[in-house]
């Protein structure tokens, strides 16, 4: 067991963890953040994804000793100050990018990080990022169309309807 | 103008906003003061004997609470299955026993043989590395038709041999079908397989179990589409406990597809070993451990035959189809390949004779149930196969072939023992045409070639049935339950109501669309209605979510439940406004006499139920409570038509999807955007099924497909975006909502619309002698079908086994 303390949400957390505590079981176990989920066991569906030091990270990928002192933000750390849905999250629900809502945190994680690494993705560069997260639910269709709406864009014509 | 309240809205999701900020409580985000862990040491071979379990060296290591073997159930039931079949030769079918855990023999890759119960996750685990178990391995039987053989090592010794039963479809017909297929005009056959999948819920199943020593009381929180047959299963039959002392919960559930109806030997396990430890035992699957112990879908091998006579009217249908149960029965295994798939058999066609024939088979391998659609996509899928290559066989455009032999006249009976109440069939035929462009379609043939590419349009029709019952019916169908729905709508006395529901959400959206029925109703904001769903302590009893029945069923509950709000709370109002309780009329939260302007708030007569003050005491209770249950009358039916475009790289067999676009009648719609979001989701489960998705085993009984870097999940690369319509509406005739349900029908109408597809295109790029390819259809499978592979790669001959080993 070691002392591990890292800033996630903007506050400081310390506890306990094993040496192979993944990062994910940290947030989930130790820190009650249990927002971030588990769909996998390959690091394949992205439903762990949370950001540390600024970069996507599928937390069960991560072991928590080497989130030491890293600013981690997880789906709880997301909403606006008042606690309105941000600019993202509300896409998603006006857009009904979600079903079960079970790969939702990180599909939003990853969708944030898209954006401020390409403020106006096309419909394809938006598919090609989201590889690393599965939905079963929505045949990404509306994800697509929540994030496309997120970054001011419009839907193709095809899928207007 | 699109509406913004009530039936028909596209009301924004209530749910989305705790599942958007990490505020959603699925089980494994439960956690119990004192709760223990539990790892299952699992069979890592396919068929053995257990020789010996030697625990004593786990036992020992650090935060072992108890280690489990199959002995420490001996005394308890085995996990139930809930449906009985009926052979051809009148007997019932073979029903094996289905242990806890494993006793004797293992009988697949993934059969629990030892479950160890630590202070942490990572001590069981580490304890159950330290178990020496001791297998003699015995060959496996994995290939369908090769389990059926004389020699076949048997999957249970107790049983007569691999069969579980030999069904016949309507068994009356079958000479007449056999004659008509022998005089036939033109004969088109068929084999095929419909691939083994695993459904894949983004949540893994979990398991809680509790029991209080006080009262005795047990707690289960599990991930289940029905906590309400998870309670009466285990209870009535695995464990002894009568239902008022368990009480299931299902909190948010992330997504089911069927997977989580069934009852686990998992969720029974924690139950049991809530009170043997004295502690609060808990089980969260991997997704490793998920793909060797969910329940499978699919998995059958069809032959059909379809007759024409010369003008091209479909005269007889006959299948021989072997489906494949697994190493046990899950809970409704039976029911799928019968009644779920032999009742379908007509699809959209007035095809005068059908028989089917569906031997249903035990295997060394994981079980399988209803995924998705369960049998329906399955009849779908031989259906439009056999009829695109009739098509082709006799050169008529498939649109025209289809037309012709549509059902135009409802209600309908069909030769396999339904009748659809409504349907149809050219509207969606012809708004699809529309939709998806078909005009367009050559245009664009031309530009994928000038790059190279074939372009191919597959287009299908469907039918599906919802809802199945009546109970009395499906009980004569050998169910071992009834398939009612049940709310309880409990009006407060401020006019808020809260309706318990025993249908379940795991994705589908009823907090949202179940208020605004009752929005619609009473005239009231949707805000004013709270959906309460997953507990069997607050709920009444209920059947669940599963075979797109939440609204047609559990829906048509609510609404008889309010209307008997409505109907006392009239009483009332005539009380107060001292009116004939005849004249009164209920319009927007407002009950008013007719023909005068004297009017109460629904408020006004909400508060009088609980404050009897000014009250007609001595005809009506005070409170405003209703419970109903509901049993249909019939299914409903679903139908549509689906198109796809394809275009497939001829130096790699690369397929990608174009274009998607479906045409469905979903009858009334009370959320146009969630209706929309379900087909879009079953569309893309299709497309994975067609492309990507393959549940592998090999000869030895290995799944070789147990993670997501074997098992191809569609990605948002994999799908494009899909035009869906739903203006086509012809009601259900016998439910109050008009409903029909949409749960299913992107997942049972799409694969064959896909395989059509690349038929189409291969052919277009001079390949006419690919009749057909075994999904899913990889670039290897299409690539080598292009070089001229075996026939058994493009015919479908050969068995299960065989034909799911990749290539």
């Amino acid at each position: 067991m070691a002392m591990i303390s890292m800033t996630v949400n903007g506050k400081t957390h310390s506890a306990e963890a094993e040496g192979r505590t993944l990062l994910v079981e940290f947030l989930r176990e130790k820190l009650h953040l249990t927002g971030t989920h588990v769909g996998c066991d390959t690091s394949q569906c992205g439903a762990c994804t949370v950001h540390v030091n600024g970069q996507n990270v599928k937390a069960c990928t991560m072991f928590a000793a080497e989130a030491d002192g890293a600013e981690v933000t997880t789906i709880e750390g997301m909403a606006n100050g008042d606690g309105s849905l941000n600019v993202m999250q509300q896409a998603f629900q006006d857009h009904h990018g979600l079903q079960c809502g079970f790969c939702t945190p990180g599909m939003v994680m990853s969708a944030t990080k898209l954006l401020e690494e390409n403020p106006k993705p096309s419909e394809q560069e938006i598919r090609d990022y989201l590889q690393g997260n599965i939905c079963r639910c929505t045949g990404y269709h509306n994800i697509i169309k929540a994030i496309l709406a997120a970054s001011g864009q419009d839907m193709p014509a095809v899928a207007a309807e | 103008m699109p509406k913004d309240g009530g039936i028909g809205a596209s009301s924004k999701r209530r749910e989305d906003v705790r599942f958007l900020t990490g505020d959603g409580r699925y089980t494994d985000d439960i956690n119990l003061a004192g709760q223990a862990h539990v790892h299952f040491l699992r069979s890592d071979v396919a068929h053995g004997r257990i020789t010996s379990i030697d625990t004593s060296e786990a036992e020992a290591m650090p935060g072992v609470v108890r280690i489990f073997t199959g002995a420490d159930f001996e005394a308890i039931g085995g996990i139930p299955c809930g449906w009985q079949i009926t052979s051809r030769d009148g007997n019932v079918m073979q029903e094996p026993k289905h242990p806890v855990l494993a006793h004797g023999k293992v009988r697949h890759v993934g059969d629990p043989i030892c479950a160890v119960v630590a202070e942490t996750l990572g001590q069981a685990r580490d304890a159950a590395e330290a178990i020496m178990v001791e297998i003699d391995e015995l060959p496996a039987v994995i290939d369908m038709k090769k389990a059926l053989s004389g020699d076949a090592p048997k999957v249970h010794d107790d049983l007569e041999n691999n069969l579980c039963y030999d069904w016949g479809f309507v068994e009356e017909n079958r000479e007449a079908v056999d004659k008509a297929i022998s005089e036939a005009a033109h004969v088109t056959t068929l084999e095929l397989v419909n691939n083994r999948l695993v459904a894949n819920p983004m949540e893994p199943r979990v398991a809680v179990g509790d029991w209080a020593k006080s009262t005795g009381d047990y707690t289960l929180y599990t991930t289940s589409q029905n906590p309400h047959v998870i309670r009466l299963l285990m209870g009535a039959f695995v464990l002894g406990i009568p239902e008022h002392k368990l009480r299931v919960v299902a909190p948010d559930v992330g997504g089911g597809f069927g997977t989580k109806i069934f009852h686990y030997a998992e969720e029974a396990f924690c139950t049991f070993a809530a009170k043997a430890c004295r502690r609060p035992v808990k089980w969260t699957s991997t997704r490793s451990e998920a793909f060797m112990s969910d329940a499978h879908g699919r998995d059958h091998v069809t032959k059909i035959e379809l007759a024409l006579d010369a003008e091209n009217n479909f005269t007889a249908l006959r299948t021989l189809t072997h489906a494949n149960m697994g190493a046990y029965l899950s809970t409704f295994a039976p029911s799928v390949p019968t009644w779920l798939h032999g009742t379908l058999m007509a699809g959209n066609y007035k095809t005068p004779l059908i028989y089917v024939n569906v031997k249903a088979v035990f295997t060394n391998t994981v079980p399988v149930d209803a995924y998705r659609g369960a049998g329906r996509p399955e009849a779908t899928y031989q259906l439009e196969r056999v009829i695109d290559k009739a098509a082709r066989e006799l050169g008529v455009d498939p649109v025209t072939l289809r037309r012709q032999n549509f059902i135009t006249e409802f209600p309908y009976a069909t030769p396999v023992a339904v009748e659809y109440d409504t349907g149809d069939y050219n509207a969606t035929m012809d708004k699809l045409e529309e939709i998806g462009d078909f005009a367009g379609f050559e245009g664009r043939a031309e530009e994928s070639k000038r790059r190279g590419k074939l372009r191919g349009l597959g287009i299908n029709s469907y039918i599906e049935a919802c809802g199945i019952a009546p109970s009395n019916l499906v009980g004569q169908l050998g169910a071992r339950a009834g398939l009612y729905e049940s709310a309880t709508v409990r009006v407060n006395a401020t006019g808020g109501l809260v309706v318990m529901t025993g249908s379940h959400s795991h994705g589908q959206g009823h907090e949202t669309s179940f208020p605004q029925v009752i929005s619609e109703m009473i005239g009231i904001p949707e805000d004013m209605v709270e959906i309460v769903h997953g507990d069997t302590a607050t709920a009444p009893m209920g059947m669940g979510t599963y075979g797109s029945r939440s609204l047609a069923v559990g829906g048509s509950a609510m609404v008889r439940a309010t209307e008997k709000i409505i109907n006392k709370a009239k009483k009332i109002a005539a009380h107060l406004m001292e009116a004939s309780e005849e004249d009164i009329e209920l319009k927007d939260g407002q009950f008013s006499v007719a023909g005068t302007d004297k009017s109460v708030a629904w408020g006004d007569v909400t508060l009088a139920a609980y404050v009897p003050h000014n009250y007609p005491l001595e005809d009506i209770e005070p409170g405003l409570e209703e419970t109903a249950f509901y049993d249909p009358a019939n299914f409903t039916y679903p139908s549509g038509a689906y198109a796809c475009e394809v275009e497939l790289d001829p130096e790699t067999g690369v397929v990608t999807i174009e274009r998607f676009a479906a045409a469905d009648d979903f009858g009334n719609v009370v959320n146009p955007m969630i209706v929309e979001g379900q087909v879009h989701g079953g569309i893309a489960q299709g497309i994975g099924q067609a492309l990507l998705e393959n549940c592998a085993y090999d000869e030895n009984g290995q799944l070789v497909s147990a993670t997501y870097m074997d098992y191809a999940m569609p990605r948002a690369d994999n799908v494009p975006f899909m035009t869906v319509d739903h203006s086509c509406q012809t009601p259900c005739t016998h439910n109050p909502l008009g409903v029909k349900g949409c749960g299913e029908a992107g997942a049972i109408a799409s694969p064959p619309t896909v395989v059509n597809a690349v038929i189409d295109a291969l052919h277009r790029g001079g390949h006419t002698g690919i009749a057909h390819i075994d999904m899913p259809l990889t670039p290897q499978r299409v690539w080598a079908a292009m070089q001229g592979g075996s026939p058994e790669q493009g015919e479908g001959h050969g068995s299960a086994g065989a034909r799911q080993l990749g290539a």
